[in-house]
């Protein structure tokens, strides 16, 4: 095909978004696996050192990942990050602290109950009430079966 | 091999977030609500733990992993204590997740400042 002045602007339009959306994949996949794979370093770190069980080191590395993402939320390396990994930083654990971490800070203008620790739960509340809700329903179902 | 393994499945999970989010061009807070829900549902039918079998953190770190816990909290003390473990078992399971990310999240709040150049 030739490019003329004419279907120039077409031609963009049809191959920019297929192209982005194919980087914004990979970005995720590299980002997404680094997170994961520090997960699980930092997870058999635990169960090597403290000789525990993988169950008990799982929500010991959910804790470590938070803390990590949190201060990386406040430091504003987190959200440098996320512009280049796009959902390989939102979809990790790490994007939920992030998320609860992000309008705490913005609102810290308006005080610290009214500003931060009001808004704390902007992004949160949300998953945490459907993430409980369907927890209740999964426990109720699993009941009614037995 | 865990560690390859957590890198791949981690990483696809988040392509399929990427997709989401690029196909209904939404709010972060709806795909983390559908990847929580969806985590849930999965961990109900038990498909779930076949992934964190194969995946390893590459399934436990994504917020899918956090919906399963959540089921399966409500689903074990559902089993031991009726209508109250359905309705504390799922919280009690990521408790220390939750408040993790909130307390350290205030702490977080509290020293440092918003970076205003977005």
């Amino acid at each position: 095909m030739k490019y003329n002045k004419d279907n120039y602007k077409k031609v963009v339009d049809e191959l920019t978004p297929k192209n982005k959306i194919l980087k914004n994949c990979v970005m995720a996949f590299i980002f997404g696996g680094a997170i994961c794979l520090l997960g699980e370093i930092i997870n058999d770190s635990f169960v090597a050192w403290l000789s525990i069980s993988d169950d008990e080191a799982s929500p010991m590395t959910s804790v470590v990942l938070i803390g990590m993402s949190a201060l990386f939320t406040g430091l504003g390396w987190y959200d440098k990050l996320g512009k280049i990994g796009g959902a390989g930083t939102v979809v990790p654990i790490t994007g939920f602290a992030n998320s609860v971490v992000s309008p705490a800070l913005e609102f810290k203008k308006e005080g610290f109950i009214l500003g931060t620790a009001a808004n704390i739960f902007k992004l949160a509340g949300p998953v945490l009430i459907f993430g409980y809700f369907s927890s209740f329903i999964a426990g109720l179902l699993s009941m009614a079966i037995k | 091999m865990n560690y390859v393994m957590s890198f791949v499945i981690g990483g696809l999970i988040c392509v399929v977030g990427q997709i989401i989010i690029d196909t209904f061009k939404k709010n972060n807070a709806y795909l983390l609500v559908f990847l929580v829900v969806t985590g849930a549902i999965l961990g109900f039918f038990g498909v779930y733990d076949k992934l964190v079998e194969i995946g390893h953190s590459g399934a436990t770190v994504p917020l899918l992993g956090f919906g399963n816990s959540l089921a399966k909290g409500a689903m074990e003390e559902a089993a031991e204590k009726g209508f109250m473990g359905a309705l504390s078992g799922g919280v009690i399971r990521t408790a220390p997740g939750v408040a993790a990310a909130l307390i350290f999240g205030y702490i977080v709040a509290v020293i440092f400042n918003p970076h205003g150049d977005k």
